[in-house]
């Protein structure tokens, strides 16, 4: 069914275009973003910088190239890490019920109530400026909707026969929530999983866009923001760089809306 | 009735103190800490100067005690005062909120009453040209970074259509207040708050038309409209107040969503307010102010939460909060 989907399709291929780029793409160039290579704010479609270059002279078609690199990195490495805090804390919160329940709630009001961005800013500036750190920061405040998401399914399963079945044989509590119900539980899971994915990649964009991503690695977030006075003489340098981040965020909500149509057939939106 | 409200009461404040005190553990606990910020940027200090600032902001007591020290302060109103302007902390927030409120309050107005609106209105024809913008604009406001957007925005009326202006809350010239001020205020407004309103917009039309959509097939309406009763009423009295249920959710759940948006949205608008106040502060280390923005955004979050509970109640009758 995902597959007769037309905009998911359509997804799919925008998202592999944008890996391969990714991958194979600093494999081809074999060049440097950060490096001047022509005139400051020369303009796009011409034979030397097919993109232009920024007020450094930075080739944007190379710091696009390269941008994908960090900007999916981050994405999906912080968008993991919250689908794993948010299942395995909404999974025990779920299938333990009561106190178990009513703390892990308490901890997720409290993730919720945080604000989001500011937390991360804080967190990136304090232990320096890295991949590995805006991936932590972003992870830790991302996880709040996947928890609630599987701490209802679990909620649901919970009470169910082939479960109950389950512990009247003795099962282990560990074997019946990773084996037993997650499996069942999945399908929404896992375009919450997708939508993080999006999510993640925004946010990555914002930090670096504020300067506050890792200044070693070219991302689209960067490019952005370092270009953001020069806005009005070279506007290729925030106009592509943003696109591509609107493209891979879009691809990756338009599969992720298949997703959820092949997965869900009773809550297909309209 | 009280003693839920009072509950939930007590449960916003365990929380805001909780960020409070993460926070503050947080800050102390990072490598690096504000004097030697205050040291690069003065250009060097001697040791003395150093030590000597320390004992002045309590920096050299044992942290359960500079924990204590703030928490008693906080509970007074006291949020200390900024490393970097020598400011009461409390008074930079005052002076920055009502820009900051402004923003968000027209932004998420904004996106409310028109995203309800075309949701609602597109509700009427499900495969309509609205109903269709409805989608594409669902999508494009979710992927479309805001910033980006602004910036977009930014060139649009700086260069190619200088309708609107694109940076502050007033013009340069501008003095006095009356009916000139809050006209002029208002034409800055304009493009901040469409851009912080556009992913929320097309969030609530696509959720409003959903809604609708779902309620429109249920019985109920089927009476009505048997009953006679115009389209119009049908509409606006009866199937509204369904669909008005998970936007408003949806609003109150996000409003920590909305501050974070309006960081970005202050920073490439230059409007001055609370978000790049944030901003700036975390560059600089400014704990104080950092930890006050934070206290302070995370009461605003607990008192919408709580809003958006009574609303709820407001609109449907029948729930009963948890």
């Amino acid at each position: 069914m995902f597959v007769r989907n037309p905009s998911a399709i359509v997804g799919m291929v925008m998202l592999l275009t944008v890996l391969a780029v990714a991958i194979a793409g600093p494999w081809v160039l074999q060049a440097d973003p950060f490096e001047i290579t022509a005139a400051p704010l020369t303009e796009p479609f011409n034979a030397e910088a097919w993109l232009g270059t920024d007020y450094l002279g930075r080739d944007v078609l190379t710091t696009l190239v390269y941008g994908g690199r960090a900007t999916l990195l981050v994405g999906a490495v912080a968008a993991t890490l919250s689908v794993l805090i948010g299942i395995t804390l909404g999974a025990f919160a779920g299938y333990y019920g009561g106190r178990v329940d009513a703390a892990l709630m308490r901890i997720t009001e409290f993730f919720q109530v945080l604000p989001a961005l500011l937390f991360a800013m804080v967190v990136v500036t304090l232990f320096s400026p890295s991949l590995v750190t805006v991936t932590l920061a972003i992870g830790i405040v991302s996880w709040t909707s996947t928890a609630r998401l599987t701490r209802a399914e679990f909620l649901k399963y919970r009470g169910l026969e082939f479960v109950r079945a389950e512990r009247a044989i003795g099962a282990r509590d560990a074997r019946i929530i990773w084996k037993v119900i997650l499996p069942n539980a999945l399908p929404p899971l896992i375009v919450s999983a997708t939508l993080a994915v999006g999510a993640a990649i925004l946010f990555e964009a914002g930090l670096s866009f504020l300067g506050l991503g890792d200044p070693n690695q070219m991302s689209w977030g960067l490019m952005i923001g370092s270009s953001r006075q020069y806005v009005l003489s070279c506007w290729w340098a925030v106009a592509f760089p943003g696109l591509a981040i609107f493209v891979t965020v879009l691809a990756v909500s338009l599969i992720g809306d298949g997703l959820n149509d092949a997965l869900n057939p009773k809550l297909r939106a309209r | 009735m009280l003693r839920s409200l009072i509950s939930r009461l007590l449960q916003g404040l365990g929380l805001v103190l909780a960020v409070v005190v993460l926070n503050f553990v947080l800050v102390h606990a990072a490598p690096g800490d504000p004097v030697e910020t205050i040291a690069g940027a003065s250009g060097g200090m001697s040791p003395e100067l150093m030590a000597q600032l320390r004992t002045q902001y309590g920096l050299d007591k044992p942290l359960p005690v500079q924990l204590g020290v703030y928490l008693s302060q906080v509970v007074q109103g006291d949020l200390g005062f900024s490393y970097y302007f020598n400011l009461p902390v409390s008074q930079m927030i005052a002076e920055r909120v009502p820009a900051t409120l402004l923003l968000v309050v027209s932004a998420v107005l904004l996106a409310f009453v028109v995203g309800t609106g075309i949701g609602v209105l597109s509700s009427r024809k499900p495969n309509g040209v609205l109903s269709q913008f409805i989608t594409v604009l669902s999508l494009v406001g979710f992927a479309a970074p805001i910033f980006w957007v602004g910036i977009m925005l930014v060139i649009l009326f700086a260069s190619i259509w200088p309708v609107l202006p694109v940076a502050g809350m007033r013009s340069i010239d501008s003095s006095g207040g009356g009916w000139a001020d809050v006209v002029d205020v208002a034409q800055h407004l304009v493009l901040p708050a469409f851009t912080l309103s556009l992913v929320y917009l097309a969030q609530y039309s696509r959720l409003a038309r959903s809604a609708m959509l779902d309620v429109l097939g249920s019985d109920f309406i089927r009476t009505a409209r048997a009953k006679g009763l115009a389209e119009s009423v049908v509409l606006y009295k009866h199937a509204l107040r369904n669909a008005l249920l998970p936007v408003v959710t949806v609003l109150g759940l996000q409003f920590g969503n909305v501050l974070a948006g309006a960081i970005l949205v202050e920073t490439v608008f230059n409007w001055p307010g609370l978000g790049r106040l944030a901003f700036e502060s975390v560059l600089r280390r400014d704990y104080p102010t950092i930890l006050g923005v934070l206290l302070f955004s995370s009461i605003v979050v607990v008192v919408m939460n709580q809003v958006t509970d009574l609303a709820y109640r407001l609109i449907d009758p029948r729930i009963k909060t948890s």
